[in-house]
Order: structure tokens, then sequence, then C-alpha cells
């Protein structure tokens, strides 16, 4: 009898386990593990002071010599890491949320989860004056409060996805403007810190910012991992989801919460990133076929957009310093753009 | 006492009270329809019944317990709910799509058992959706995917299956041909049927327990519909004048409106109701 799912399916003998794993997104995993393995090798070895890949094993082994070990320990690992996981948190944030809400456009960078974090990291740069740490706090709790302020507006019988990206549209106006009147108030130190911020950048990151993005991502993406089958469920519409047992309004909560405090971890750590919580879900989508994105996927793709993106602009613009969004933007916004053209060209059956 | 039934409900959406002290049983084996013209509270007693709408005062009933203190997943292993409106995820197969009626069934590392399979094989076997599974759900016809929703619902295994009209959007062939199967399943599988329908000729053919609500969510009457349904009771719930005649088909009650003219000159004129689609 032909399989009437699709989708292969792994069994232990006795059925105490069975697994459905999805072919198509199986290889897409696998092969976006490959290219971040083959970013991750490059942004290592090559640079002003190129390495082998031996000095580098060396290196983190903890066996390496001095120049090797400075460069990789402390210089270049750091930054890769915050790289990878900030944006893979960004990532799965975006693909909880537009999964949630049911539109490609309910990613946090758009409705004002990062405008409103970089609010509260403003607010604590301009006005209170205090260190990166508090900053990062101040980014936390922005991020937190723009999205408790979404929740409470949105909320009428139950969150509907359109009317809670509608709000966030507006929240992110008023954060933007917010922002900008509190960078007219600053002298010129603080708003040339506070622009430093606002562009987003891996550069200089240390091991506390890794720490700190890896322990977020721990807690954070099993979790949502956990409640990413009553998501799925919440696709068929609340009704059938409630009907076939889904505890919606819990399940929607702690997924939202999940949600911001993936994106607000992330921009605590490097600052407002644009882009990668939009689009690295879209392109894990499209590229898995499947209906909504996948979390693994897509936190795959969120970490291979913004590592490479920093690799491209070390490398091809050593000297200029530019934020990682501008690259991250330019890759994944082409590569989206390219995807899309051709799928609408094609059949428009993942639009 | 039967398996499900409702005491004294106030039923309400924030401050807009819906109905207030209602109480129904729903025959065991039956295949139950809840009828009554718009906006009466039909849907909203299902959604009752079906633990989505959680009633102001009074309480369901599912197999002698209160259905609010059981846990979500325990209700939908024993009540199935075909909602008004569902939304098919795009790109998703007719296969996929029936599994996801296992989700009460299925645990995070045990997603796919052959038991699962033979269930749903077997629902899409009974809807007639079998040669359909490996089809994306956008790509069907109306009655195709009513019965694809039918087979999700079947799926999930409960011997009670309640269905918010169920053939709303399907044109009179595909009505027919999801009732029939709802009848097939109510004989063959002795499943409790419980289904919001609008046509009254429909629900007395199919219906073997009906319950007639007026507007304001007040039983008008229960029970088969050759004992209850009657001329004066269509024009009182309705404002419907009207000749009940016996079903040339079945035999069961068939409501035959007036003519315009005739309704003018018994009745002086009268609002002509809005939903007239009888």
């Amino acid at each position: 009898m032909s399989p009437v799912i699709t989708g292969r399916v792994v069994r232990t003998r006795r059925e105490t386990l069975s697994v459905r794993v999805d072919a198509r997104t199986f290889t897409v995993c696998v092969v976006t593990v490959l290219a971040l393995l083959a970013v991750m090798t490059a942004t290592l070895t090559t640079g002003e002071y190129p390495l082998s890949v031996g000095e580098v094993l060396g290196a983190v082994t903890g066996t390496g010599e001095g120049a090797a070990d400075f460069i990789v320990n402390t210089l270049r690992m750091p930054r890769l890491l915050t790289a990878l996981l900030v944006g893979a948190a960004l990532a799965a944030s975006g693909a909880i949320l537009q999964g949630l809400t049911r539109n490609s456009l309910g990613s946090p960078d758009i409705i004002g989860f990062n405008n409103g974090a970089a609010t509260g990291a403003l607010v604590v740069i301009i006005v209170v004056g205090g260190s990166m740490y508090q900053v990062a706090i101040g980014a936390l709790l922005g991020a937190v409060i723009t999205a408790l302020l979404i929740y409470l507006f949105s909320f009428t019988r139950g969150v509907q996805g359109f009317r809670f990206v509608l709000i966030g549209i507006g929240l992110n106006a008023l954060a933007l403007a917010v922002n900008s009147y509190l960078i007219t108030r600053a002298n010129l130190y603080d708003a040339l810190s506070a622009q430093a911020w606002l562009l987003g950048s891996v550069n200089g990151r240390g091991w506390e910012h890794v720490t700190a993005a890896a322990l977020a991502l721990a807690v954070l993406l099993p979790l949502a991992l956990y409640y990413s089958r009553a998501l799925a469920m919440m696709e068929l519409g609340d009704d059938s989801a409630k009907a076939l047992g889904v505890g919606v309004q819990r399940s929607r909560a702690v997924l939202i919460v999940t949600s911001v405090l993936l994106a607000a971890f992330a921009t605590a750590a490097a600052g407002p990133i644009a882009f990668v919580a939009l689009a690295a879900p879209q392109l894990a989508r499209r590229l898995t076929r499947s209906s909504s994105p996948g979390l693994v996927s897509s936190a795959l793709m969120g970490a291979l957009l913004l590592a490479a993106g920093d690799l491209l602009i070390q490398r091809v613009f050593p000297t200029a310093q530019l934020p990682v969004g501008t690259a991250t933007g330019c890759l994944g916004g082409l590569y989206l753009i390219w995807l899309l053209a051709s799928e609408w060209r094609g059949k428009a059956r993942y639009a | 006492m039967t398996r499900l039934y409702a005491e004294d409900l106030t039923l309400a959406y924030e401050q807009a009270v819906v109905a207030t002290d209602l109480s129904v049983e729903i025959p065991d084996g039956s295949f139950t329809v809840i009828i009554g013209p718009n906006a009466c509270g039909k849907s909203t007693l299902l959604k009752a019944l079906a633990r989505m709408l959680k009633p102001k005062t009074g309480g369901v009933h599912l197999d002698g317990k209160l259905i609010s203190s059981y846990r979500s997943r325990e209700v939908a292993r024993r009540l199935g709910l075909l909602p008004q409106t569902s939304i098919a995820p795009s790109g998703i197969t007719v296969g996929d799509l029936v599994a996801r009626g296992r989700y009460p069934h299925q645990k995070l590392l045990k997603q796919w058992s052959s038991e699962d399979e033979a269930v749903v094989t077997e629902s899409m076997k009974l809807t007639g959706v079998l040669e359909l599974s490996g089809r994306l759900v956008d790509e069907l016809s109306g009655g195709q995917r009513q019965r694809v929703w039918l087979a999700m619902v079947l799926a999930q295994q409960t011997s009670i299956l309640l269905l918010d009209e169920p053939t709303t959007f399907l044109d009179i062939a595909h009505q027919v041909e999801v009732l029939d199967l709802c009848a097939d399943l109510h004989e063959d599988k002795r499943h409790t049927l419980v289904a919001v329908l609008h046509d009254l000729n429909q629900a007395c053919r199919y219906g073997t327990h009906l319950i007639v609500m007026r507007p304001g969510g007040e039983i008008a009457a229960q029970g088969n519909p050759s004992e209850i349904i009657t001329a004066e009771l269509v024009e009182d719930v309705f404002g419907l004048p009207c000749r009940v005649i016996d079903d040339p088909e079945t035999g069961t009650p068939l409501i035959v409106p007036n003519a315009r003219k005739k309704r003018s000159e018994d009745h002086g004129p009268v609002a002509v109701h809005e939903h007239a689609t009888l």
C-alpha cells in the first residue's frame, strides 16, 4: 500500500517511537549546514592574517601558538559565533511569528520588536548613560514592552494575526519616531555611540555576547520546538486547532513570548539587524516547499545568512566597517526576489 | 442520561447574551439536526457543546463529567468538531491534512504509528478521498474539500461528531453528497452526529432528532421530525407561512412556502424573511 502522507516515517520496532521526516526539509537542512561550515572555515582562515585549517584547529583546541590563538579565540571566533547565534535567534523568532500571524510580514523587524529594543537601548545610552550591559538590558526591556503593547492593543477575544501585524507596524513607526527624537536630544558623543549601536553589527563582539545569545537559544529554541506542533495545527484556524485538542490560547502566549525573547536577546547582543527575521524563514519555507516556515530550517538559514553576510563585508569592504545588516539585506533580499520572481513565473503554489 | 447534554446554559459573546436557560440533550446514536432562523444561536450552541465557547452559567456534560473538567486533548478524543470555517494550509496534500486529525492521539516522539496510518486510510476510504491523497487541497472542488475535512474529523476516531453548517458553500448535488455521507456514518458506524443545517427539508430528511431554536436561543421544539414539524411551528419560528406535506421520496415532512399572492391574502403584508433559501 502506498503511503497516504508525504515524508518518510522512521519507527522503532515496537513503535514506542515514530518520527516523520520530510525528505526535502532534511536535505535543505543538511545543505545549509554544509554551506555554514564552509562559511565558518572561510571566516576563520582568511583575512588580514591568513591561517591554515590546522592552525585554526590548534587554536580552538587550545594548543595553538600566540598569534593564531589571539586571532581565532579573541577576534574571529566570538564575532563568528555571535553572528551565527544571532542569525539563528532572529530567524527562529521570525518563523514563529510568521506562522502565528499566518502572515509573512508578521516578522519581529516589521512589527517593531527591533525598533522597540532600539528605543530601550537609546534611552539607556542617551538618558541614563549606561554601560554596554545596561544597554543590552535596555534593549531587552524595550522589545518586551513593545510586544506587550502590541498584545494589549490587539487583544479582543483572542489575538488575530492580521490585527497583531497592523498594530505592530503602527508601534514600529512610533518607536522609530521616538528613536529619532532621542538622537536629536543627545550630545555629540552619545549620538555617535547611539548611531553605532543602531546600525547593528557583530563587529567587536566578545565571548560575553556569545554566551548570552547561546544561553537564550539553548532555553528558547527547545521550548519553541516543543510548541511547534501546536503551531502547525493552528495553521488550520483557531477553531479547528481547538477542536483537535490544541490549547490554543496557552500555546499562542508561550510562542509569542518565545519569539519576543529570541528577537530581544539577538538585538541586545548585536543591535537591530534588519531583514534576517523576515527573509530567513521565507527562504527556508520556499526551499523546503512547506506550507509554513520550519523552525530548524529557518534557524539554520538565519545563521548562514548572517555569517555569510558578515564574511562578505569583512572581506569585500575590509576598511569600510559596514554593518552586517547591509550585507544580509543585499544577500537575502536579492535571493528572495529571485525566488519570488521565478516562483510567480512558474506555478504560484507556495505564494 | 445521554453521553452529551447541556443544562441551563447562558451563552454570550462578551456582553451580548445569545441564549439563556438553554437545556438540550443529544440522544446517543442519533443524527441530531439543529435548525432555526439566522442569528438564533444555533452555531453558538454547537460551539458550547464542543467546549469552544465557555458558557456564562450552566454546564455541558460529556460522558458523565463537566466538559470543562477535561483536558483539551481528552475532549478531542471523545468528540470531533468540523467548524464552519477551516483553513487549509497552502501547498498541503490531502493525505497530510487528513493526518492532522490524529493530533490528539499523537505525542512529540510518537508522530506516526501504524495505527495512525490505518485510521487515516480508513477515514479517507469512507469519505471517498483515498485516491486524492497525493493531490493538493488547493486544487480540489468545494465538495471534495468538504469530504477531506470530514475525513480529518473522522481520523480523530470520536463517536460523537459535531458539524457546523457542513453544506454551506456547496451546490445542491454536493450538499446531498455530504449529507448522504453523514447518514452513512450515522447508520453504518453508529456515530452520534449533531449538525447545524439551514435547509429545513434536508434537516427533516436526514435528521432523526431535531432541535428547533427560536431567535433569542429558546428551544421551540425538539424530537422526531415527523412528530414535531407542523406548518404552525414553522410559521411561529421562522415567520414563514407554509404547508407541510410528505416528502414523496422519504415520507418525511416537506416544507412548501406559500405562494406570494396567497400569503398576502391570508396574512396581509408579511415581511419576507431574509433567509428564504428553502
